[in-house]
């Protein structure tokens, strides 16, 4: 499933990022694949707020669903 | 081209050894700044953007500033500022954020897999410890290889440490060496340019660096990061353990920021506060002394005496210094004495609301919003900003992700933003004719903001980036953090624009002189026939090009009943920014770019402007 479809609360871990330069990016903020996040919030329509401990990511929703995860971990 | 030059001009000593101040955006790096360098510090501006770097010294060191970065690469103009200096240092202090080890450490890394000696600084040990973070310093300091201090950078704790270690800056644990082959291809490289630090950002693929060397870039930058990332996340399982969630009143604060149906309430205070201040406070109390009692009053009649000593003010040379459009006269008065105290209190406000982390969300929260207009939430910044001053908020557009983004946010602002100038005029206009007029001025301004950015975002090719942004923990901004902020920005928009409104004003003479606004003037009278308006109003919409408020204020003398006003308005609001905000548009886009939004502009306006004149 892609990060779009996760629910507020949901634990997950990524599994892929297909963009590059996102790719990239994601890696600073210490999103990898592997890790383990937290939807923090989920703006309706809008964006998904990641959370890796204490740093709180926001992704655009469209970037959202080409961001494949899996549920639980 | 704009490569590694910067600590040439800056007049140092040779041999004398230069500290870098490097850090993730927003974790109190120039606090240590200050700290080392004291009273004497100059700022200059990197060339080819408007960024200021500021350099000062510490005993016998040079010390730097660099702008906060999340790594050391080319992905925007900060970043290669910070590239560039931090390739020119001979010791970095790596000023980190304790309680944001994943994002931090990333960046902290990365200059030690450059080569350079490092002193680490973690930094809000205080929030660390009050989010239920415990942190092993020694234990992080051996897996980097580098010393670690921990500092409250705030209250000062820690600064005198940090300050006494940059004699034991080291060359930390290279991240590198945990893939063999990637390391002896690194160590290879290395060997041949003599350089660590460009070295690795060759390998990272940086196009700048490695033409530099006159090299080609290599492709092994998602491979590093992801063993950079991996050695991160292992250090920081070993050496962060966390005793207690706490779910503070921040945390709390942060998520009623970002659920709209608290975060737009929210939103609404916020943008009613910086009315009040802006738009009220500074608009009307502070331009009101500046503009007329300092500029008009005082100023204009003293440079006019001054001049009319040396020049005839009847000639044609006299009248394009001290004219109706004087380069010394109105070009001085409205870019000092009415665009700067507004803009200056927007960036006030503006760096407020950035060092709080409200900005981040706000960003979040209208991402929804203007994605449909092909944008993202990070142009709410360029967006708030043109309220205050659409030819500053163009040049603000270099902050967006893709050139498509860029051409819509510049149309935008040019269209459909009236600046803090016109505003006032607007209003004064609008207010007596009551609320109909009001809403049918708001509504049509508001439908063809979304109209024009919906359309452009369907016919422009190619895709505009989406949001990828941190959010930073709200934090209770520094007043001094955000006067320096205000200050280099207000410094920033009298350095890039200022030019930009002498050229306006000088176009503005020679086209009054040579006839060619008569001529455009009587080009304009069809027009006015078809917004169903007097011939009078084609002046006012001329001079709304050389000000936007004179354009509305020309309004004023003439008898116009409230339809007519209304739409004079609507049409004038659309029609162009004034001619400053056209010349940056030049400079920031192209000829060409600059010439279809202006057109664009006026098609749309005369357009609009018709037919409201011909519903109501």
């Amino acid at each position: 499933m892609t990060l779009a479809e996760v629910k507020k609360g949901d634990r997950f871990e990524i599994s892929r990022i297909n963009d590059d330069y996102v790719r990239v990016q994601a890696l600073r903020f210490g999103i990898s694949d592997g890790a383990s996040l937290t939807c923090q919030n989920k703006i309706p329509g809008g964006p998904v707020i990641v959370k890796n401990r204490l740093q709180e990511i926001a992704i655009g929703r469209r970037l959202a669903r080409n961001i494949q995860i899996n549920l639980g971990s | 081209m704009d490569c590694c030059t910067i600590t040439q001009q800056m007049d140092i000593p040779t041999g004398t050894e230069k500290i870098v101040l490097a850090g993730n955006p927003n974790v109190g790096k120039s606090i240590f700044f200050n700290y080392l360098t004291g009273l004497y510090v100059s700022v200059s501006n990197y060339p080819g953007t408007t960024l200021e770097i500021s350099s000062g010294s510490y005993r016998d060191y040079a010390v730097f500033d660099t702008p906060g970065v999340y790594g050391v690469s080319s992905f925007n103009d900060e970043e290669k500022v910070a590239r560039d200096v931090i390739i020119s240092a001979d010791i970095v202090i790596n000023i980190v954020d304790a309680v944001h080890l994943e994002r931090d450490l990333f960046l902290t890394q990365q200059i030690i897999d450059m080569g350079k000696p490092v002193v680490v600084a973690l930094n809000m040990m205080d929030e660390a410890v009050e989010n239920g973070l415990d942190i092993d310093v020694k234990l992080l300091s051996e897996f980097l290889g580098v010393p670690v201090i921990e500092t409250v950078a705030t209250s000062g704790k820690g600064l005198d440490t940090v300050s006494e270690s940059i004699s034991l800056a080291r060359r930390g644990n290279n991240s590198l060496q945990e893939n063999q082959e990637i390391y002896s291809e690194f160590n290879h490289l290395t060997d041949e340019i003599k350089d660590r630090a460009e070295g690795l950002l060759i390998m990272e693929g940086d196009s700048f660096v490695a033409e530099k060397n006159g090299r080609e870039p290599l492709n092994y930058r998602e491979e590093i990061y992801r063993i950079r990332r991996r050695r991160i996340n292992k250090i920081i399982d070993r050496v962060v353990s966390i005793s207690q969630e706490n779910v503070n009143i921040k945390t709390r604060l942060g998520n009623l920021m970002l659920n709209p149906l608290t975060g737009i309430p929210l939103l609404v205070v916020a943008l009613y506060l910086l009315y009040q201040f802006v738009g009220v406070f500074i608009a009307q109390t502070i331009v009101g002394f500046t503009e007329e009692t300092i500029f008009i009053n005082i100023y204009e009649p003293f440079i006019r005496n001054i001049v009319n000593r040396f020049i005839e003010p009847g000639s044609l040379f006299g009248r394009l210094l001290i004219g109706e459009y004087g380069l010394l006269t109105m070009t001085v008065t409205y870019a000092l004495g009415l665009l700067l105290p507004l803009v200056t209190g927007f960036y006030f406000f503006l760096s407020i609301m950035e060092d709080s982390g409200y900005m981040p969300r706000i960003a979040a929260l209208t991402d929804r919003v203007l994605t449909f207009l092909g944008l993202n939430g990070r142009a709410i910044i360029p967006m708030l900003l043109g309220f205050g001053c659409v030819t500053m908020a163009t040049i603000t557009t270099r902050l967006l992700g893709s050139n498509r983004e860029r051409i819509i946010a510049i149309f935008l602002l040019g269209l459909a933003i009236p600046c803090s100038a016109q505003l006032g005029v607007i209003a004064g206009l609008i207010a007596p004719l009551g609320y109909k007029y009001f809403i049918i001025y708001i509504i049509t301004i508001l439908a063809v903001y979304i109209i024009a950015g919906t359309g452009l975002n369907a016919v422009l090719p190619g895709q505009s980036t989406d949001l990828l942004i941190d959010l930073p923990p709200l934090r209770v901004p520094r007043l001094k953090n955000v006067f320096i902020k205000t200050y280099l920005k207000a410094k920033s928009f009298i350095i890039e624009a200022g030019p930009i409104f002498a050229i306006g004003s000088l176009l503005l003479t020679v086209l009054k002189e040579t006839g060619l606004l008569r001529l455009l003037q009587n080009w304009l009278l069809p027009i006015t026939n078809w917004l169903q308006l007097p011939q009078d109003v084609s002046t006012a919409f001329i001079m709304g090009i050389v000000r936007r408020d004179f354009g509305a204020a020309g309004l004023n003398s003439m008898s116009l009943t409230p339809e007519q006003t209304t739409v004079a308005l609507i049409t004038l609001t659309l029609f162009v920014p004034c001619i400053a905000a056209m010349m940056i548009m030049v400079k920031e886009r192209n000829w060409r770019d600059a010439v279809y939004i202006w057109f664009g502009s006026w098609i749309t306006a005369f357009t609009v402007g018709g037919i409201v004149a011909h519903i109501i």
